[in-house]
């Protein structure tokens, strides 16, 4: 392979994404333009058809005159919206909150029914009380379940302590740190992973048009009578396009970044998410060759490439977060779904790039988009020859 | 004994229920200038196509200097230098960025790659215009420009298929004196027109194929003196039935 033609056909095709107005805007104004508009004004997910939540419970009450927290876990699972899992560790709880295994965590504090004892012997007497604090951890990568599970929780400790809404006090505090946490930033925090990801799939309408409109014009058939070999061309059609992939997520970030978002990520992390962009890309370098295999000309590419372009972008971006729980489950036929998965536990969850969720993702990913654009390839060279 | 550049034999081509080239047999000797004519689906650019390693022949065999197209296709593509009958160009690049480009695809150095590609767009006239984009060149001067992206890298043997098409008399006339520049620089010239002038003016010998086969080989004045016809226009009409511009 020589690595002269490969640089200078990359320089070809990011000369092309700058100067052809109609690609320049596709590839990086759409995105930043979409990314603002969705950003700056989307104001929750809404309408979720979620209905049941994943609650882990570390259960620490030793328990006093009645077990209060077996009342409290009796009153949540009778609430039919909250699956309970209890843990005996707390790093183990943690740990599936990081990978999105449950939503919450809720930890009942050793003096939780004594709490609740001094407060049923002296209700008017908050200096006889026993106060304890219920920790709640939530799901910081799960906008719904942020606001969905405190106030169930609360309402069954109001219920515990059978006090109305008009009592002032209570024993029994619930702290949720993260909640708070959530409630300064913005809407963005919870799309802005679905953002990164949704950059990129337009690459599959212009790696499709390119390769078509070079056959139209007679530019493939050029490069096959030079001494350019099929490697080569190829492996400056993906380099080209890994590195188009690579600046839109620079230019997503930057108008995320420029929105509010801030995750609480090292830069490790950053690495690590362009490393899955770019992995990502080539899925969409995969699809845009099917498309140019199928499609007879430059502008039936542009139509055909909705197929691909379309589940990519509802079902595994942010713009699908609020869809039907079966779109979600189709969700998990395409690569989007597991970057914006990966990204998400990354950035909101906290987790470890070697947490095993994220595996799976990465693993998922990089074996669906290998496979994917080895399928473009040889179809592509199967029917037009490289 | 001359040296040959292009060895064809028995050289035929069937796409599915078409034969396009049939027992095909031609010799052309290193810095001759040949002309190939035919009408439109006669085989021209089959032939061509299977000179330059695009397609497959369906039997027989065919050498460039001495290189067998189908098993040495790399070496055959060094040496060849391919107009298409397509005002091939990208759009988006400069003149002298799609001739830089294809003189790094054709593994030139910087050196060499820069006094090459002045030469050409000086000697077809794009100087000037060599840092615009392409997109914004007439009709003549995409042409010029995409025959210069054959020649970039000074190649041997040039198949050069209707250079002149949709240029005006003024460019065609450069692009003639360029070509007969390049014969005279020894090298080996496969030219297709559907301009009967051009062939008489240009060409050393000419083969006539029609329906894959060839009808006629030899050079103009003695194929018009042997058929007795006023030039190689009736010539054509008289061997194939069909004016040049007839779909086959």
């Amino acid at each position: 392979m020589k690595l002269q033609r490969v640089s200078s056909l990359v320089k070809k095709e990011l000369k092309k994404t700058i100067r052809e107005p109609a690609v320049l805007f596709m590839i990086f104004l759409f995105p930043i333009v979409f990314v603002f508009a969705f950003g700056a004004s989307f104001g929750g997910v809404g309408g979720s058809q979620t209905i049941t939540y994943n609650i882990g419970v570390v259960n620490m009450d030793h328990g006093y005159s009645v077990n209060a927290s077996q009342i409290l876990l009796t009153t949540l699972s009778d609430t039919k919206i909250l699956n309970i899992h209890i843990y005996a560790d707390n790093q183990i709880a943690q740990n599936d909150l990081s990978q999105g295994i449950v939503q919450a965590v809720m930890v009942i504090p050793r003096d939780f029914s004594q709490s609740l004892a001094s407060y049923q012997a002296a209700p008017d007497n908050p200096s006889q009380w026993t106060n304890a604090t219920v920790a709640l951890y939530l799901d910081r990568g799960s906008l719904v379940a942020t606001q969905a599970v405190p106030p169930i929780i609360q309402q069954a400790l109001t219920t515990i302590t059978d006090q109305n809404q008009q009592a002032p006090q209570s024993p029994i505090q619930m702290e949720t740190a993260s909640l708070v946490e959530v409630k300064t930033t913005s809407a963005l925090d919870f799309i802005a992973p679905g953002m990164f990801t949704f950059a990129s799939i337009f690459l599959i309408m212009m790696v499709a048009q390119s390769f078509t409109q070079d056959r139209e014009n007679g530019m493939m058939k050029r490069i096959r009578i030079s001494p350019t070999t099929p490697t080569e061309f190829m492996s400056s059609q993906i380099i080209s396009y890994m590195g188009i992939a690579l600046i839109q997520a620079a230019l997503v970030f930057a108008m995320t970044y420029a929105l509010g978002f801030r995750p609480n990520v090292g830069m490790l992390t950053y690495a690590f998410v362009f490393i899955l962009v770019l992995i990502f890309s080539l899925s969409n370098v995969g699809f845009g060759l099917i498309t140019a295999t199928i499609a007879k000309s430059s502008g039936a590419a542009t139509g055909l490439s909705f197929l691909f372009v379309l589940p990519q972008l509802f079902l595994g971006t942010f713009v699908g977060a609020s869809l039907s729980s079966g779109a979600q489950v189709a969700g998990k036929f395409v690569p989007s779904y597991y970057v914006t998965d990966a990204l998400t536990s990354l950035f909101l969850r906290g987790a470890a790039i070697t947490s095993p969720t994220l595996l799976l993702d990465i693993a998922a990913v990089s074996v669906s988009c290998i496979a994917i654009l080895a399928i473009g390839i040889v179809l592509y060279a199967k029917y037009y020859k490289i | 004994m001359t040296e040959s550049a292009i060895t064809i034999e028995n050289l035929t081509k069937q796409f599915e229920d078409k034969t396009a080239l049939e027992n095909l047999n031609l010799q052309v000797t290193k810095g001759e200038l040949f002309g190939l004519l035919g009408p439109n689906g006669a085989g021209k650019t089959t032939t061509i196509n299977i000179l330059c390693g695009l397609i497959k022949p369906t039997s027989g065999t065919a050498k460039v200097c001495g290189y067998d197209v189908q098993k040495e296709t790399l070496k055959v593509k060094e040496l060849i230098g391919v107009c298409t009958q397509e005002t091939a160009i990208y759009p988006y690049l400069t003149g002298a960025e799609n001739l830089e480009l294809f003189g790094n695809l054709n593994g030139m150095n910087k050196k060499a790659l820069k006094e090459r590609s002045k030469m050409l767009l000086n000697k077809l006239g794009l100087v000037e215009d060599a840092k615009r984009i392409a997109a914004k060149y007439s009709g003549g001067m995409k042409r010029r420009l995409s025959l210069s992206l054959a020649l970039i890298h000074d190649p041997q043997v040039l198949f050069l298929d209707e250079p002149t098409v949709a240029m005006d008399p003024q460019s065609r006339h450069a692009v003639w004196d360029f070509i007969k520049e390049q014969k005279t620089q020894g090298k080996t010239i496969i030219l297709t027109t559907h301009y009967m002038e051009e062939a008489e003016e240009l060409c050393d010998r000419i083969g006539i194929i029609d329906h894959g086969k060839l009808i006629a080989l030899d050079a103009p004045k003695e194929l018009i003196a042997q058929s007795r016809v006023k030039n190689l226009e009736e010539l054509f009409i008289k061997l194939t039935g069909r004016t040049i511009r007839e779909e086959a």
